[in-house]
């Protein structure tokens, strides 16, 4: 078992030769001054690699791969490095794989709604190849300009529409794949169902524990003929949770459903200057698809359940320059967010959507006792919470108060009914959490499946499995600086 | 037989007592796998009992298959080994029903029909319109991944099902995912359960996400005299802004067998079908004034794509239809003795060659049906009148065919069903695939000695 914070091993000359024999000399990043970047990610978490390579084909991903195993050294994955859990760091030092050079689309086929890519290709860019088409790929992370469908794939990434259109998973058909041998293989198929166990689901987040994807096939959907998009304004924020609740108890499916509440609305608005109220206590930005018809109906219900719960206002974006406003402002509230303190904290719980109002009470209740300011802002419809503690990390007792409160919020996600991350992974972050929902025979079975692909950990070391067996604690580090957190 | 098999309905009973065990013949004849017959009969009541049962096996080097109803024992490869058939419908209770959440847990040995009646007093329903509905279990639905009509609308079964608890090959109580709509936290191990057929573990409870009964159904059935127009059809609703919940296309004796379909309506089915053409039914969901717009824009493209005739149906019609296409794999089953119907992934699902499927069983002189979902497989079901070596050979020869026209279209290709005599001639998993030992290693951490189901599976795991 790996221990935390464990030496960088120290690389082999040999070893460093054998990588650019492999990838030329350009490709192959060993000097400390260049590995600082891949030290982070989009989390609080921190791991230097050993090196850095950039493979442009699965052939060299592959005798990568063989080289580090014959020096049993890890290999670590990593897209744009955008994940918010320590998932594409080296926790242990290593071999980085970034992918960045892998990065062409390899087929659209438009007709039948598919897109072969490598892992390297950036989320937007495949929806923007294939929009003229009618087309788009589904989930959006609201780092989406910038991560890579390879990470989305193995973080199992969601994003605000994934309430309508579910998550990374439901969209990959098929994956290729290189082992920690330098095996390489083909699971899932173009058309979706596949013979056999459903492979391509167990390999879609797995946070690269069991293989490394070098090719992906995806579903495309097809742009809905009408778009609706609602910002309903709250003077209370139990109103404004209620409406959620009452919004999927009425069984109406939205797009999107976000909230933001009044604190963080006033300081994203601030910054980005979307339209939001400063005086409302929290907002709801609610977005229809489909059929003209539906987004009618749908529409007019909406805004029925928002007022019997005394919204006090609901707009509708008149058109698409207003629609994007409005979603940028979500999209980049955790950038503007960094502006108004040392560091911040996103957590990432869900809960049953019934139990959002509880919820936020007791997230309120929690930072009151901490003495901490805790935004919101989150995908609501899907019950899917992101608090957001806001700290210095230079004083060394608000950074513990703010682990322990985080710690506390999840823990209470979970004793509600729901889980300890619904789109940023477990990583490095949450690994420690792992026994409140799993016991000892789950852990059993998770690592034998680990072992059975990975025997010797070479890939990704020190991820998902808890590494202090049974503390429980959450395990993030401080920022040292201020830095837009992407979501 | 050997000689630890011989009292095992005794020797279970001292594990979980004699109320739970079964070992008369006429019950073990019952659950019998491909002519295959366990010497006992377990009916655990709770998931307790499942951990006792699979531990007992284990020490024992017993093999078990779960079963529920036993309508889809028939899928898979004989049974290399099946000492214990473990029958779970006396798990059956919905365990937590979060309406307002829209999230449900339910116990494998639960009946589907059963489930939707108590789903419905919510307006709500999981979306899992299947073959042997009336009788089949929850369990048993996922673990065989039999196909859904409504798979256009609502995808299948992994889109929706959100965690399971199981009983592995190891004798543990394990569970994977959660009761909440969105997660990821540990490894989705519960997504490798659906369609395993029982050779990863006994699955004891699934969690499912719900979703509201749309407030009107519509169904347009329209006959066209060519596969080209069928596929011009196909493409033009798929280009349109409409989502249908489902899409059958229908060859001419697919058709007939749906217009045949008796339910306990007094439908006129048989109205709405042509005979000798291509039919393609698309239902669709929602309020009054979306049906009406897909009612009349799928008639307009229908027009356009040339069909012979169009209609319209609603109310008791509409519902005979929707049951006689989730039905239809089941009617095909039950044809004869000799029916074998096969399944193939091929995409896009509906290609302009099937017709040489139809030409491949005429000349063997066999009746055939085709068949495809939109969005899942297509089906070629065969019914020959005898099940002789005559027809063995025939069938033989034409799964060949099968399983190379789908090689040769980068898809897939497995019998569903077929007499178990084809089986001793033919694998029904079709050509060795290039993940059989990934398959293997998963089966190996879930079922380490084997005890499993042995030998129905893919790569004969």
């Amino acid at each position: 078992m790996l221990a935390e914070g464990a030496a960088q091993k120290t690389l082999p000359r040999d070893l460093i030769r054998g990588l650019q024999n492999i990838l030329g000399a350009s490709m192959v990043l060993h000097r400390p001054e260049d590995l600082l970047l891949y030290e982070y990610d989009g989390s609080v978490e921190k791991g230097r690699p050993s090196a850095v390579v950039f493979p442009t084909t699965t052939q060299n991903v592959s005798r990568v791969v063989r080289l580090t195993a014959q020096h049993d050294i890890p290999v670590i994955g990593r897209g744009a490095g955008t994940g918010l859990s320590g998932g594409a760091l080296a926790r242990t030092g290593g071999i980085m794989i970034v992918f960045a050079r892998m990065n062409r689309i390899l087929e659209l086929d438009l007709e039948n709604q598919r897109a072969v890519v490598q892992p390297g290709v950036v989320n937007y860019e495949l929806t923007r190849a294939v929009e003229h088409a009618g087309l788009y790929f589904a989930p959006d992370p609201s780092s989406w300009k910038s991560c890579t469908i390879g990470g989305n794939v193995l973080e199992n990434a969601g994003g605000p529409h994934t309430l309508a259109y579910g998550v990374t998973s439901n969209h990959v058909t098929a994956l290729e794949l290189v082992l920690p041998d330098g095996e390489i293989c083909r699971v899932g198929s173009r058309h979706g169902d596949s013979l056999g166990y459903d492979l391509a689901g167990l390999f879609v987040g797995s946070e690269g524990t069991l293989a490394l994807v070098t090719e992906i096939t995806v579903r495309l959907l097809r742009k809905p003929e009408s778009v609706k998009t609602l910002l309903a304004i709250f003077d209370r924020v139990d109103d404004a949770s209620e409406t959620v609740a009452e919004i999927t108890a009425r069984a109406i499916t939205p797009a999107a459903c976000e909230m933001l509440d009044g604190w963080t609305l006033r300081a994203v608005e601030d910054f980005i200057h979307a339209g939001f109220p400063l005086d409302s206590a929290a907002v709801l930005l609610i977005e229809l698809e489909g059929l003209a018809e539906v987004v009618a109906a749908q529409g007019a219900a909406v805004e029925e359940v928002c007022r019997e719960h005394d919204a006090r206002e609901v707009r509708v974006a008149r058109d698409e320059q207003q629609r994007e406003l409005l979603w940028k402002g979500r999209k980049n509230a955790f950038g503007a967010l960094g502006r108004i303190a040392p560091s911040n904290y996103v957590l990432d719980g869900v809960i049953p959507r019934s139990k959002i109002p509880q919820a936020l009470r007791r997230i309120q209740e929690i930072g009151e006792r901490y003495n901490f300011k805790i935004g919101n802002i989150f995908h609501a419809g899907d019950g899917n919470l992101h608090p957001i503690v806001l700290f210095d990390p230079r004083d060394a007792g608000q950074y513990q108060r703010a682990i322990e409160a985080s710690a506390e919020i999840i823990r209470y996600c979970v004793e509600i009914g729901g889980a300890l991350t619904g789109e940023h992974g477990v990583g490095m972050e949450k690994s420690e959490l792992m026994p409140l929902l799993f016991s000892d025979d789950d852990f059993e079975l998770m690592r034998r499946i680990h072992d059975a692909f990975n025997p010797q950990s070479a890939l990704n070391p020190g991820k998902i499995f808890p590494l202090n067996k049974g503390c429980g604690e959450i395990t993030p580090r401080a920022q040292a600086a201020v830095r837009a957190v992407p979501l | 037989m050997n000689t630890t098999t011989t009292n095992v309905a005794a020797r279970l009973e001292t594990v979980i007592g004699p109320a739970r065990v079964n070992g008369s013949s006429e019950s073990c004849a019952k659950v019998a796998v491909d002519g295959v017959v366990p010497s006992a009969v377990t009916r655990p009541a709770s998931s307790a009992e499942v951990v006792e049962i699979v531990r007992f096996a284990k020490s024992e080097k017993l093999a078990l298959i779960p079963c529920g109803k036993g309508t889809k024992l028939g899928i898979g490869m004989p049974p290399e080994r099946y000492d214990i058939a473990l029958d779970m419908t006396g798990l059956n209770q919905i365990t937590y029903y979060d309406p307002g959440d829209l999230t449900l847990s339910v116990d494998a040995g639960m009946n589907l029909a059963q489930l939707a009646d108590a789903l419905a007093q919510q307006q709500q329903f999981v979306p899992l319109a299947v073959p042997f509905f009336e009788e089949s279990t929850v369990g048993g639905t996922i673990a065989s991944n039999i196909g859904s009509s409504l798979r256009p609308g609502y995808g299948s079964a992994r889109d929706f099902l959100l965690g399971a608890e199981f009983v592995n090959g190891a004798g543990t109580f394990t569970k994977s995912g959660g009761r909440v709509v969105k997660n990821v936290t540990g490894y989705d191990l519960h997504k490798l359960l659906i369609g395993s057929l029982g050779t990863l573990g006994a699955i004891t409870r699934l969690n499912f996400r719900t979703f509201p009964l749309p407030g009107g159904y519509g169904q347009v059935v329209s006959a066209f005299s060519s596969v080209d127009s069928v596929m011009r059809f196909q493409f033009m609703v798929f280009k349109s802004p409409l989502s249908p919940s489902s899409f059958d296309i229908l060859g001419p004796e697919a058709a007939q067998t749906v217009a045949e379909f008796k339910d306990n309506s007094d439908s006129a089915l048989t109205s709405w079908f042509a005979r000798g053409e291509w039919h393609v039914c698309v239902g669709f969901e929602g309020p009054e004034a979306v049906l009406r717009r897909y009612s009349s824009e799928l008639v307009q493209y229908a027009q356009k794509c040339g069909a012979s005739t169009y209609h319209l149906l609603k109310k008791s019609d509409e519902k005979s239809l929707r049951d006689g296409l989730r039905e239809l794999v089941k009617s095909l089953s039950s044809s004869g003795s000799a029916a074998t119907i096969f399944r193939i992934n091929i995409f896009p699902c509906f290609p302009p060659d099937v017709m040489n499927l139809r030409t491949l069983a005429q000349r063997f002189s066999i009746p055939c049906c085709i068949f495809a979902n939109s969005s899942g497989p297509l089906y070629f079901a065969l019914q020959p009148n005898e099940l002789g070596a005559k027809t063995i050979g025939a069938l033989t020869q034409i799964a060949s065919s099968v399983f190379q026209y789908a090689a040769s279209k980068d898809s897939q290709a497995s019998i569903l069903f077929c007499p178990r005599e084809l089986k001793e001639q033919v694998n029904v998993w079709g050509n060795p695939r290039g993940d059989a030992h990934l398959m293997r290693r998963v089966k190996s951490a879930f079922d380490p000695q084997n005890i499993f189901a042995p030998g129905r599976f893919v790569t004969a795991i």
